[in-house]
């Protein structure tokens, strides 16, 4: 390995002349600074060029792209030595949005580009006022209408047919949407000077943190009933999203209370003496301040929910990954599965990391301003 | 809650000297503890009546009774005649092991690429950016799914791989050579952990007498003596064989050695590998928040390296990074978890088939939630212990 004193902060020998052509001088500096450098870049090298080569054997070059409908003999053919793309044509409907009815999946569809047209417009700094929460709820609304329908002409569709990329985004940006208002509130109980309020927050929050979501949804799935009145029941999709909700609002609490901390004390003192309630307060001077403190921490909770909602799997909801699940089990693509998998990672993939770039950007922003 | 109205000065006084802010506060604490009292108890109250109409005894007793549900794969002797108790007693054994193991395994290999990111080889760096991005942004349980497909599309015991002699890895998992550890060799052991406390005492006193008169005493003798010497010289007084013990395939399956299942060989690498992602992260920004006046300094008192590195980087380092470590190290114990969805049986999965075969789904839910909640105060005790050890002394 080499050593630790090769941070680029960190003081270096001197320099060596910096001449000759520019593509070998950055290869010198870059790769061959040193013999066991250069040992290493070339051990390297050769692991990456193996790897590279059977990824592209097996992926491209051996890789079978498409089969006639229902039909995996070409697949079979090259088992082991090439990928079977195919299955991704033939499959594609069904991991993206589930069981919903066949002829009406544009509108799924559309709520998946709805809720990215929502997710890019949160984005913009200059949108950060009130007008943006009026946005989300007109688009969260319109996204309801779309994929229940029932209403406009749209026929209805119950949500136990609902599945896949859609379920993703509804529990993720659901979960989000209510979580966040409970964090806020949460988050000032716990720095609340009554007991009893304070109390309740810490134990809310150190009771949720302290187990695994696996048990949360479970308790979702199997307590809820006993919970309730007999007779009474919820959808098994609604019970999850509140164990999301109730999740994601301890999670939150925690990044939203260290950005209360983070609040110069002057400024509650100013507050108070204006004569500002506590609630004005907090809505005008603090929070605002607060939150704009831990934004590049919100959004790296925000993917880790993102990446949580898949738990939903081992309760049977079928999101993204339940649905990629099950497209598998047909007997003749079972064999198939790392594509489908590879396949739906890189969807979870694209989402994650553009929101972790967003925040790395905001994160270079903040600190040079 | 409290109104901080400037206007009135001379403060009203109600009852026995409370004033008008401790009324208010005191008004809405009692709205909200009541609200979820009301709620808790209307809860209650509808658990009871359904639990009662289903004919669903609460408390614990059912840990009594016979659990009937097979554990594969434990280190504890468990077989399904065995009670409940018995049964979540070896689940937790099950979320230890691959937890403890986890833990360190995951320290290790996040370091070694936190580090790496750090290099001045582009390619290795790079590479390790790379494998940071790529793990932290898929879900861990299709990660899990993904090396578990994996494990199953392994060929079959009879054409195991056999990457080094001695290791298989087959749709059986991965078998490895091992010495056998019986009570004889559990002493020897035992004294080589007794000989490393009364190194440490032995070096702290050492310490201290250096820092008396600056005459450096070395410590290495005592280490040699205590940790390797008096064990071997225990182990070879009694006779103690440690002679290692290689797997064989006979017929379908392997004789000796040491076997990991395959689902708990696939949710160890996912685990690992996801956890050193962000440990990875952790160790690069700790390293790189030491200043660079401080590696300035080291150079310019001609430190040699790795005394520069162990004295002067790490500990300044260590800081930054032991309270994030933490917080990952109970991320990685509560996604051992996600273990139910490949059926290797650790707690939650225990209590969860408790929970379909019994309907004591609130005990088993409070088991789950005992259990956690003392694992996370376990690593948090000792990791805040640490944590204080190495804190800044301020002098």
């Amino acid at each position: 390995m080499t050593a630790i004193t090769d941070i680029p902060d960190a003081p270096r020998a001197a320099r060596r002349p910096q001449m000759g052509n520019p593509v070998l001088r950055w290869l010198r500096t870059n790769l061959f600074s040193s013999i066991p450098n250069a040992i290493l870049s070339v051990v390297l090298l050769a692991i990456l060029a193996k790897g590279i080569f059977s990824f592209v054997q097996w992926g491209i070059a051996n890789a079978v792209w498409l089969t006639p409908a229902n039909d995996s003999s070409a697949c079979k053919a090259v088992r082991g030595l090439g990928a079977c793309w195919a299955i991704i044509p033939e499959k594609y409907r069904f991991i993206l949005f589930g069981t919903y009815p066949f002829d009406e999946q544009w509108r799924p569809a559309l709520s998946v580009v709805l809720f990215i047209a929502l997710f890019y417009l949160s984005t913009g700094r200059a949108l950060w006022r009130r007008e943006l929460a009026y946005i989300w709820i007109g688009a969260l609304a319109l996204i309801s209408v779309l994929m229940w329908g029932g209403v406009f002409g749209f026929s209805f569709v119950s949500q136990d047919r609902w599945g896949g990329l859609p379920v993703t985004l509804i529990l993720a940006t659901f979960g989000l949407a209510f979580g966040f208002p409970l964090g806020i509130l949460v988050a000032l109980g716990r720095r609340s000077k009554l007991p009893a309020i304070r109390s309740l927050s810490v134990l809310y929050v150190e009771l949720i943190r302290g187990v695994p979501l696996v048990s949360l949804l479970f308790m979702a799935s199997v307590m809820f009933p006993l919970f309730m009145p007999s007779g009474f029941n919820i959808d098994k999709l609604l019970r999850a999203q509140i164990a999301i909700i109730l999740f994601a609002g301890a999670y939150l609490a925690e990044v939203i209370r260290g950005g209360l901390q983070a609040v110069p004390r002057g400024q509650y003192e100013a507050a108070d003496a204006l004569g500002l309630s506590y609630w004005r307060k907090h809505r005008l001077i603090v929070l605002p301040q607060a939150i704009r403190h831990v934004i590049p921490p919100l959004v790296n909770t925000f993917i880790a929910f993102f990446k949580d909602t898949s738990l939903v799997l081992i309760i049977g909801i079928f999101d993204l990954l339940t649905t990629a699940k099950t497209a598998i089990i047909d007997p003749a693509w079972q064999q198939f599965s790392v594509e489908v998998y590879i396949f739906v990672a890189a969807i979870y993939f694209v989402f994650c990391f553009a929101m972790s770039r967003y925040s790395r950007g905001l994160e270079a922003n903040t600190a040079s301003r | 809650m409290t109104s901080d109205s400037p206007r009135p000065p001379p403060r009203r006084r109600f009852f026995g000297g409370f004033g008008r802010r401790e009324l208010q506060g005191l008004f809405w604490q009692v709205l909200v503890v009541g609200i979820v009292l009301g709620v808790v108890a209307f809860l209650w109250s509808n658990t009871v009546t359904n639990l009662s109409a289903r004919r669903i005894t609460t408390g614990f007793a059912f840990l009594g009774r016979e659990a009937g549900m097979p554990i594969a794969d434990s280190l504890l002797s468990y077989n399904p005649r065995d009670t409940y108790l018995w049964a979540f007693v070896v689940g937790i054994a099950n979320t230890l092991r691959v937890a403890v193991i986890g833990i360190v395994l995951a320290t290790i290999l996040g370091t070694l690429i936190g580090i790496s990111r750090l290099s001045a080889n582009w390619l290795l760096s790079r590479l390790a950016a790379v494998y940071v991005e790529t793990l932290r942004d898929i879900p861990l349980l299709l990660q899990l799914l993904f090396w578990y497909v994996l494990m199953q599309a392994l060929p079959a015991a009879r054409a195991a791989w056999r990457p080094v002699e001695g290791v298989f890895l087959s749709n059986r998992g991965l078998i490895l050579p091992a010495i056998p550890v019986g009570s004889p060799q559990l002493w020897v052991l035992g004294t080589a952990v007794l000989g490393l406390a009364v190194f440490y005492l032995i070096r702290r006193w050492l310490i201290a007498q250096q820092m008396r008169d600056g005459k450096p005493r070395p410590a290495w003798p005592f280490a040699v003596g205590l940790i390797v010497a008096l064990p071997a010289a225990m182990s070879v007084a009694l006779g103690v064989s440690w002679k290692i013990e290689w797997p064989e395939l006979r017929g379908f399956n392997f004789v000796g050695g040491l076997t990991l299942a395959p689902e708990y060989f696939a949710l160890l690498i996912a685990l690992v590998t996801y956890t050193s992602a962000f440990i990875a992260e952790i160790v690069r920004s700790g390293i790189q928040s030491v200043p660079r006046g401080q590696w300035d300094a080291a150079n310019a008192l001609g430190l040699r390296r790795s005394f520069m590195l162990r004295q002067i980087i790490l500990p300044q380092a260590l800081r930054v990074i032991v309270p994030p470590m933490t917080s990952q190290y109970l991320n990685l114990t509560k996604n051992s978890s996600l273990a139910v969805a490949i059926g290797y049986q650790d707690v939650v999965s225990v209590a969860n088939t408790t929970l379909n075969q019994t309907g004591q789904a609130i005990e088993a839910i409070a088991l789950i939630m005992a259990v956690f909640l003392t694992i996370s105060l376990g690593i948090s005790f000792f990791m805040n212990w640490y944590n204080s050890r190495i804190a800044l002394v301020e002098r």
